[in-house]
């Protein structure tokens, strides 16, 4: 049969932000895809170069506007190696409660785009209204509803409001029992397992040579997370652990990637938790912040979608000399030639919803 | 020969294989008339001036205009079709309004995906080079009568990204924009408010599109 190019997007129910997917079909299989990226380009790199160290987050707050905290951070820690700032201990707590909790609004997210993909709008409901309440919770200390700020170079704009601990364990509960439900509409619901079952596979050593990183990986079964392997902040005192999944012997497709984000909300619950059991009192902003930097750092940290790093180059003076931006989206949607390849096109949504695509950070 | 009654589509006939008549000739297509040669949008402009010039003549525009321009103003205030498209930050929060905290959908928003079905665009992100032209056909691909918002700094101004070799300085440099909701992002209300500030613009401005000259 003939083989045809169809393109998909900028504008299409489809992609998820701004991209064309061109897709070549034989019949209704697709043989060859090839992602156009490019209509978010907003040269944040670049723009660094012209701002101070700490009106730099700002920036990073946009690069990725479902979890623009966890790239906030990924900016300051960076930063506060180049630096050489000591973060007070209590300030690395509450990071690590907004980093938890950006993530669990961040999954939310995922979860909220993903099921209308399938046809599934109930699904977006509902996870759109569990993802108010962590908004809610994340407004509170920073006065902000999406784009927090919070994160600053050398700790947290302000300390905890009061109550807030109850509120989190509130909501934290209420949630708990929710995902309870959510397992019978979802997991256990014979419908949404036909379109993800063996839907969209890769092998771990696939995901490994394609530079495929987070939960897309820990789908696969490989038990890989830059919070405990490369540890920041205070993971390595939490008691957690790495939730991973497989559909079979080393190969992850649509239902086990959302079933490592399920998992790591419960995870993201349990640390939570265990940060507030273990938080001392104290300051939430070290002392003495420098505004020059010299020398080069280079950091990486665990984002919601994978491996962000950051590589920061100062030259003596109060603003980076270079300032580099590595995304995990990036490679994951290089490598959507070879997971897509051999399927359907009516997959296309369920494949390309199920990595988690943020536009955002891809095109910086 | 001829008296022979032929039926159906001669053309189909002789693909079949019949041999060829005289009927075949019988039955070719007479010549069209001139009222069939006209192209819709002329017959459309041929119905449009008739009926105009008669009701403009006898009054009755007057009548109709009065009885039906409420009616149309109703229908397209209260029931405005946004398009689905996201850009950036905003796109999320406009999302976030249809969820059912803020329930955005009783102000009779329905979002469609085709440009086609829709008649407000929400410019909800920075507008980059290479988006532009992709944005402006977008806008040109909607029908009459149609509107624009411009949520979010960037998409009034260029934003955070004044500076950046790459985003346009605002949505309005190359479309006429009726509502600005300013915020970085813009939270659900503010966006609840851009719409009910575009119902009370049409109301006042744009009366009812019936017999418009």
């Amino acid at each position: 049969m003939a083989e045809m190019w169809i393109s998909m997007g900028p504008q299409h129910p489809m992609t998820h932000g701004l991209w064309t997917l061109k897709v070549k079909v034989d019949g209704e299989t697709i043989v060859d895809a090839d992602p156009e990226l490019g209509y978010l380009h907003r040269s944040v790199e670049k723009m660094g170069e012209r701002r101070k160290y700490f009106m730099n987050t700002t920036l990073t707050d946009r690069l990725c506007y479902a979890s623009s905290t966890t790239w906030t951070h990924c900016y300051a820690h960076s930063v506060e190696e180049l630096m050489e700032v000591e973060v007070p201990v209590r300030a690395q707590y509450i990071r690590t409660i907004m980093l938890e909790l950006q993530r669990l609004a961040s999954h939310l997210m995922w979860a909220g785009a993903y099921m209308p993909d399938l046809g599934h709008i109930t699904g977006a409901l509902y996870f759109w209204r569990d993802r108010e309440l962590f908004l809610n919770l994340l407004e509170l200390p920073s006065g902000s509803r999406l784009l927090y700020n919070y994160i600053r170079i050398g700790g947290v704009k302000r300390d905890l409001p009061d109550g807030f601990e109850e509120k989190t364990e509130r909501i934290m509960k209420l949630f708990e029992q929710r995902l309870d439900e959510y397992a019978d509409l979802f997991e256990n619901s014979k419908i949404f397992r036909m379109r993800t079952d063996d839907v969209g596979k890769f092998t771990a050593d696939q995901a490994k040579n394609l530079g495929i990183t987070g939960p897309n990986l820990r789908g696969c079964g490989t038990k890989f997370d830059l919070r405990k392997h490369d540890t920041y902040e205070i993971y390595d005192e939490l008691d957690w652990d790495i939730s991973t999944r497989e559909a079979g012997p080393g190969y992850s497709d649509c239902f086990s990637r959302y079933m490592v984000r399920i998992d790591e909300m419960k995870e993201s619950i349990r640390i939570i938790r265990d940060c507030f059991k273990k938080m001392p009192a104290g300051p939430t902003m070290a002392s003495r912040i420098p505004v020059r930097a010299n020398g080069e750092a280079f950091r990486r940290t665990e984002d919601s979608r994978g491996e962000a790093m950051m590589y920061v180059v100062g030259d003596g003076s109060d603003r980076p000399y270079r300032w580099k931006i590595k995304s995990p989206m990036f490679t994951t949607i290089s490598a959507c030639p070879h997971y897509l390849k051999g399927y359907k096109l009516a997959d296309i949504p369920a494949i390309m919803g199920s990595i988690d695509i943020c536009i955002g950070e891809t095109d910086k | 020969m001829s008296s022979k009654k032929v039926r159906g589509n001669p053309n189909l006939r002789r693909g079949v294989g019949s041999k060829t008549t005289d009927s075949d000739k019988i039955m070719e297509d007479p010549p069209a008339g001139d009222w069939l040669a006209l192209r819709s949008d002329q017959l459309l402009e041929w119905i449009d001036n008739s009926v105009y010039n008669v009701a403009e003549s006898t009054g009755m525009r007057e009548v109709v205009d009065r009885i039906t321009r409420p009616i149309f103003n109703f229908a397209q205030r209260l029931s405005p079709h946004p398009l689905h498209f996201g850009i950036m930050c905003c796109a999320i929060e406009m999302g976030q309004a249809s969820a059912p905290d803020h329930d955005i959908d009783r102000l009779g928003l329905v979002y469609r995906s085709s440009p086609r079905q829709c008649d407000v665009l929400i410019v909800n992100g920075p507008v980059c080079e290479k988006l532009r032209p992709k944005l402006k056909t977008l806008y040109e691909q909607m029908p009459e009568p149609k509107w624009v918002i411009a949520m979010g700094e960037c998409a009034i101004s260029g934003g955070p990204y004044w500076d950046s070799y790459s985003v346009v300085a605002g949505a309005d440099t190359f479309m006429p924009v009726d509502v600005y909701i300013p915020g970085c992002p813009v939270r659900p209300e503010a966006l609840m408010h851009g719409f009910l500030t575009l119902q009370k613009k049409i109301r006042a401005k744009e009366p009812g599109m019936f017999l418009r000259r």
